[in-house]
């Protein structure tokens, strides 16, 4: 009972993880329909920007406000030099996905350029092998931060979509893009602020992994598929599936690993993922929009 | 373009006799490539050749089927790996070549299962999930993979005292001539056309007395068939195979070739092949800056050309045939 109670919170520390990086995802998908593939590599750059910040002697609470910034103003300036132009050119949605992969390419040559592909530490104030033990399982001094750090977000995203004018406009624009405009939306703005706020999401994701993890210019690829995997498994549009999703990811991966076998746990985990899809196709609380024949 | 009148006017490669003349001569400048090129050449060469081959699959899954399939490495993997063990247990070139494409091209029907309940970014998780299991496997079941030392494959042996990479080069010249000739016929024919149904609209095709169960398995037995041939012959010419070779990044790479390529184009997805292999080739000398021309490339084709280079290539042909009016 212990174990089980030891691999579910490993689980949902690792979980909250990936619904940050989901919830990254599913607002862009929402509002654009595209899957970022650059959502990793953007979060790595804001992490090392984080890390040059932190270690040149600024303070936390100035360099990781920076961080989240530099991400976001970059996702934005991508969206308006690479996304819009190509869909003013007609691209399909797979072309406009392909653009993030071409992004994604570019800053990875880029984060190693500039910061060289040796695994570094990231200076962190709170560690992972600070401990206490609560009842029969030993929580980390980390692991809380990050479950507080997810949990603030998803409050804060959730306060935004549903109780301000800006969240009302994100999601008339997510359902019907056209319809918005016509209303005076203004959308490529709308849009623009979605993929600020979804890389920053990434970035607060690529901070905390960073001291679990070694930090070099590929540490986000793994976290950003199990992200992609739990956003679908949630539901690709919906931000509460995310969420899920990403809970229910870790603490499977947890759980498999621990009990079955640790070597194949990605792949348990995306068994899971596919036997779900199988009995609902969009998610466990995706709604896809339907589409007329 | 031209107004296509039979059957067998829609196989032709080359409508005019000029456009016959030019595309001869242009295969038999390749053909000769050992002759006239230069000797580093015949390696990339004989890379965009083969790669050529699982782009075309990889097209004809994600151009003409339109469904989108992130886990191609891992057929990749099964068709390298089926092929490595059999030439380690003694079977000649061809047959284990026809075996490994057996053995992807089934794992693709298997895979193809899940294809008829999800679609885009669903379907695209599934067989992302599909090429992770498959890498694990081989990277943690040292039966499979060899070992640390990984798997030796034997080189080929020339006839004839032939120098080995011209011979190489050769053969694997006409076995793309080959797949690349299977698919045109395949695009051209009730089963491309099936395919193209079922990507423009599912629901629309079925009612027209498309069965969309078979089409889907279909297209992933086919295409997962082209890249099994692409990894038998990419360990081939690696002479070794390693786990490490077949990861998530490797899928994505096919995935960027076919749609710098030309969506649904088999001629534009032997562009993107030549475009995945050259560029990192060309600009080798600088490693951090391979991602960044890479990425640069994407998006400068994609924003100024989204059909890909198959639709400037498109875009050249029609100026030429006006040319000088225009």
């Amino acid at each position: 009972m212990g174990n089980f109670l030891q691999y579910t919170l490993t689980g949902l520390a690792a979980g909250s993880l990936y619904a940050l990086v989901a919830l990254g995802l599913v607002l862009i998908y929402r509002s654009a329909r595209v899957l970022n593939f650059a959502h990793g590599d953007m979060a790595t750059f804001g992490t090392f920007v984080a890390f040059s910040l932190a270690t040149s002697g600024r303070p936390l609470w100035i360099s990781l406000p920076l961080a989240l910034l530099a991400g976001a103003v970059v996702a934005v300036v991508f969206y308006f030099a690479a996304l819009v132009p190509a869909q003013r050119k007609g691209a399909t949605q797979l072309g406009q996905v392909i653009l993030t992969l071409g992004l994604a390419l570019i800053f990875q040559g880029f984060t190693v350029y500039q910061w060289g592909a040796e695994p570094t530490s990231f200076p962190f104030p709170l560690s992972d092998t600070k401990v206490w033990k609560v009842g029969p399982v030993y929580v980390s001094e980390l692991a809380i931060g990050t479950l507080a750090a997810a949990a603030l977000a998803s409050l804060l995203l959730f306060l935004l979509t549903q109780k301000t004018r800006l969240g009302l406009a994100m999601r008339a624009t997510s359902e019907n893009l056209q319809a918005a405009q016509t209303l005076g939306i203004p959308t490529r703005q709308v849009l623009a602020f979605a993929w600020g706020a979804a890389a920053a999401l990434g970035v607060v994701a690529g901070i905390f992994l960073a001291p679990v993890l070694m930090l070099d210019p590929f540490f986000m690829l793994d976290p950003m598929f199990k992200g992609l995997a739990a956003a679908v498994l949630g539901g690709l549009n919906s931000l509460p599936g995310a969420v899920v999703g990403g809970l229910v990811l870790g603490v499977v991966e947890s759980l498999a690993g621990g009990y079955l076998a640790m070597e194949f746990k990605s792949s348990l985990a995306f068994v899971l993922i596919v036997a779900v899809l199988l009995v609902r196709p969009e998610g466990l609380l995706g709604k896809e929009f339907q589409e007329r024949v | 373009m031209d107004l296509v009148e039979s059957y067998r006017e829609e196989l032709r490669f080359a409508r005019k006799p000029l456009g016959r003349a030019l595309l001869v001569l242009g295969l038999l400048a390749l053909a000769a490539l050992p002759w006239w090129g230069h000797r580093s050449w015949l390696a990339w060469g004989s890379m965009v050749w083969l790669y050529a081959i699982g782009v075309i699959g990889q097209n004809l899954l994600i151009g003409y089927a339109g469904q989108v399939s992130f886990g191609q490495a891992g057929f990749l993997a099964i068709g390298a790996y089926t092929f490595g063990h059999l030439r380690i247990a003694g079977a000649p070139f061809p047959l284990a070549l026809l075996v490994a494409g057996i053995a992807a091209g089934a794992a693709g029907w298997l895979v193809g299962f899940p294809s008829l309940r999800l679609k885009g970014p669903y379907l695209a998780i599934a067989t992302l999930g599909f090429g992770t299991a498959v890498y694990q496997v081989f990277a943690n079941v040292e039966a499979l993979s060899g070992g640390r030392a990984g798997l030796p494959i034997a080189q080929l042996r020339p006839p004839g005292g032939m120098d080995r990479d011209v011979y190489v080069y050769l053969l694997y010249f006409a076995l793309f001539l080959l797949f690349t000739a299977v698919a045109y016929n395949l695009v051209s024919s009730w089963v491309g056309r099936t395919f193209v149904a079922l990507r423009d609209s599912d629901i629309a095709a079925e009612a027209m007395g498309v069965n969309l169960t078979r089409a889907k398995l279909l297209a992933f037995a086919i295409s997962s068939f082209y890249t099994g041939v692409h990894g038998a012959l990419m360990a081939q010419y690696l002479g070794h195979l390693e786990p490490q070779a077949f990861n998530v990044q490797e899928s994505l790479n096919f995935f960027v070739a076919v749609i710098v390529g030309g969506v649904a184009s088999v001629e534009g997805s032997v562009f993107g092949a030549a475009f995945a292999i050259l560029v990192p080739a060309l600009f080798g000398d600088f490693r951090w800056a391979v991602p960044v021309l890479f990425g640069a490339a994407i998006l400068v084709v994609m924003i100024f050309e989204p059909l890909g280079l198959a639709g400037a290539w498109l875009k050249t042909r029609l100026y030429f045939r006006m040319w000088p009016f225009r």
